[in-house]
C-alpha cells in the first residue's frame, strides 16, 4: 500500500516536471514568431529592402484593417474555406473509400496504382488549368483541385492503417460473428484512426494549397484571387495580409485535427505513460 | 449439446504449391458437459482443431459438427479464447469484456450491468476503466476470459489459455476456471502442453500425435469432482498422469 502510494508521489512529481517541460515546449514557437516580427521591424524601419518588396508591420496591419472592414477579407476567406471544406470532403471521402478497397484487395493496388502514382507524381499546377476546362471556372473547379491534392495522403494513409489491423483481433470479431460493418466500425476504423489522424493533419494543410492552387489557374474570388490582384496593384501589403491570412487557415485546421487527434486518441496516451 | 468430428483433416497450402498437412484424419465425439483436454507436442494441430470448432477454419475434408448440424461459420453458443489475450488496445477492460454483446446488439446499459456482474468473479473489480497496457498478463487473461464468459457459451473452446503465463499465475488461473468449471455445465475444449493441468481439469484427455495430429490416445479421467490441487499427489492421479505421459513419449519416439 505504502509502496503504491510511493509510486504515486513520484509519478505525480515526475508529471508535474515534464507539465513544465511541455509548457516552455509550447511556448517556444510563440519565441520564434516574436523574433521574425522584431527583424522585419528592424528591417523595414531600416528601410534595407524596399517597402515594394517588404512594406513595414504598420502598413500590412492597415491593409488588414482595410481588408476587414469592407468585408473583402471575409469573403473571399470564405470562399477559400468553402472550396477547402467540400474539397476535404471529396478528396478525403474517396481517398477513404479507394483506400480501404485497396487494403482488403490487393490486387486493386496492382490494378490502380500506375493511375494512382502518374496522378500523384504530375504537378498539380500543371493540370489545374484542364481541371478548370473539365469543370468550369466557378467553385466547382477549385474544389476538385483540393480533392485531387488531398486525396493522396489519406490513400496512403487508409491502406497502411487498415492493413496494420491485428490479424488476432480479426479472429476476435469472426468468431462473434460480426457482420463487415461492425468489423469496420468496432475493429478497423479505431485501429486505424492514429494512421488516418496523421493523414488528415496532412491533407488539411494540403487543402489550402489546393484551394489557393485552383483559384490561382483561374482567379475569379477567394484568397488566391486575392493575392493575384494585390499583385497586379503592387499592392504588397494585401498580398501579405492575404498569405497570413491563408497560413493562418492551414494553422487553425492543423490544430483542429490535432485536438480531434488529442481527444480520441487518448488510450494511447494512457498505454504508454 | 454434442459435437462430432467424423474424419476430420486440416491442410494448408506451402509456398511450393503444395498441401502441408497440419491435422487428422480424425474422429472424435464429445457429449454434453464434458471437459475435453487436447494435449500434443507443438505444431501437431491442436490450434488448428479448436479454429475449426470455431468455425475460423474450414476442413479440408471430413467435417465438424454440432447436433449433427457442419460447422461452417461461427456457431452460436460457441465461445474462443486465444493463446494471447488477444485485447482491444483501444478499449477499457469494462468494454473488452462488453466486445460479444456490443456485436449482439445489447444496448450498452444492459452489457454494462452484465459485465459489472462478473467483475468480482474475474478479481478485475477495481479495473473497468483501465486499458489493456495498463494490465498484467495474468488479468489481460482474466479479461478474455471474462470475454468468453460474458457470451454464456454453451461450447468453450480455450486454446491454451494459460500457455503465455507463468507457472504460478497459470495454476490459480486454472484452478480458478475449475471453480467457474463447478458451477457450470457446458462442454469446455482446451489445448495444454500441461500433464498434470491436463489431468486436474478434464474428464477427458485427447493425446495427439506429431504433425499432422492424429488421435493416439483418448483416457477418461475418473477422479471425482469436485477436484482440489492437492489431488495431484494422489495414486489415482499419477496413475492417470503416467499413463498420458506413456502414450506422448511413445508418438515422440
Amino acid at each position: 500500500m505504502q509502496e503504491s502510494s510511493r509510486t504515486a508521489t513520484a509519478k505525480i512529481e515526475k508529471r508535474s516536471l515534464s507539465a513544465r517541460g511541455n509548457t516552455l515546449r509550447r511556448l517556444s514557437p510563440l519565441a520564434t514568431v516574436l523574433l521574425l516580427l522584431l527583424i522585419w521591424l528592424w528591417i523595414s524601419d531600416r528601410e534595407i529592402i524596399s517597402p515594394i518588396l517588404v512594406p513595414p508591420p504598420a502598413d500590412v496591419a492597415a491593409a488588414f484593417a482595410d481588408a476587414l472592414a469592407d468585408g473583402s477579407l471575409a469573403a473571399h476567406s470564405f470562399t477559400t474555406l468553402g472550396e477547402m471544406f467540400y474539397g476535404l470532403l471529396l478528396g478525403v471521402g474517396i481517398g477513404l473509400a479507394i483506400g480501404y478497397a485497396i487494403a482488403k484487395a490487393p490486387v486493386l493496388e496492382h490494378v490502380l496504382s500506375p493511375i494512382i502514382v502518374a496522378f500523384q507524381s504530375t504537378p498539380i499546377v500543371a493540370y489545374a488549368p484542364l481541371l478548370i476546362i473539365w469543370f468550369g471556372t466557378g467553385p466547382a473547379s477549385k474544389v476538385v483541385t483540393t480533392a485531387v491534392i488531398v486525396f493522396f495522403p489519406t490513400l496512403v494513409n487508409t491502406i497502411a492503417g487498415v492493413r496494420a489491423v491485428s490479424p488476432n483481433l480479426l479472429d476476435v470479431m469472426r468468431s462473434l460473428d460480426a457482420g463487415r460493418w461492425q468489423i469496420f466500425r468496432l475493429l478497423e476504423l479505431p485501429a486505424a484512426s492514429p494512421v488516418l489522424l496523421a493523414g488528415l493533419k496532412t491533407s488539411s494543410t494540403l487543402a489550402v494549397i489546393g484551394a489557393v492552387v485552383g483559384e490561382f489557374v483561374n482567379p475569379q474570388r477567394g484568397l488566391g484571387y486575392l493575392v493575384t490582384s494585390a499583385r497586379n496593384r503592387y499592392d504588397t501589403p494585401l498580398v501579405y495580409v492575404s498569405v497570413l491570412t491563408m497560413t493562418a487557415i492551414a494553422l487553425s485546421l492543423y490544430s483542429l485535427v490535432a485536438l480531434v487527434e488529442w481527444r480520441c486518441l487518448s488510450w494511447r496516451r494512457r498505454s504508454l505513460n | 449439446m454434442k459435437l462430432s468430428l467424423e474424419n476430420l483433416a486440416v491442410a494448408f497450402s506451402d509456398p511450393q504449391g503444395g498441401l502441408l498437412p497440419a491435422l487428422g484424419p480424425v474422429s472424435l465425439a464429445v457429449g454434453e458437459d464434458e471437459f475435453v483436454c487436447l494435449i500434443g507436442p507443438s505444431g501437431c494441430g491442436k490450434t488448428t482443431l479448436i479454429r475449426v470448432l470455431a468455425g475460423l477454419q474450414a476442413p479440408t475434408s471430413g467435417i465438424a459438427l454440432c447436433d449433427g448440424v457442419p460447422i461452417a461459420r461461427p456457431m452460436r453458443g460457441f465461445a474462443i479464447m486465444f493463446q494471447e489475450a488477444n485485447l482491444m488496445p483501444w478499449r477499457t477492460v469494462l468494454d473488452n469484456i462488453a466486445l460479444p454483446l456490443e456485436v449482439a446488439g445489447v444496448p450498452a446499459a444492459n452489457r454494462y450491468k452484465t459485465v459489472r456482474a462478473l467483475l468480482p468473479l474475474l478479481q478485475l473489480e477495481n479495473f473497468d476503466q483501465a486499458y489493456p497496457a495498463e494490465l498484467s498478463g495474468g488479468m489481460a487473461q482474466r479479461v478474455a476470459l471474462g470475454r468468453v464468459m460474458v457470451q454464456e457459451p454453451q461450447v468453450w473452446l480455450l486454446d491454451e489459455p494459460f500457455g503465455a503465463l507463468d507457472a504460478l499465475t497459470r495454476e490459480k488461473l486454472s484452478l480458478e476456471l475449475l471453480q467457474l468449471r463447478s458451477r457450470t455445465t457446458q462442454i469446455i475444449i482446451m489445448v495444454t502442453h500441461n500433464i498434470s493441468e491436463a489431468v486436474l481439469l478434464a474428464d477427458r484427455v485427447i493425446v495427439l500425435s506429431p504433425r499432422p495430429g492424429r488421435l493416439v490416445a483418448d483416457v477418461r479421467v475418473d477422479l471425482p469432482r469436485p477436484r482440489f490441487p492437492e489431488m495431484i499427489y494422489e495414486r489415482d492421479f499419477l496413475r492417470l498422469a503416467k499413463r498420458i505421459r506413456a502414450s506422448i513419449d511413445e508418438i515422440s519416439g
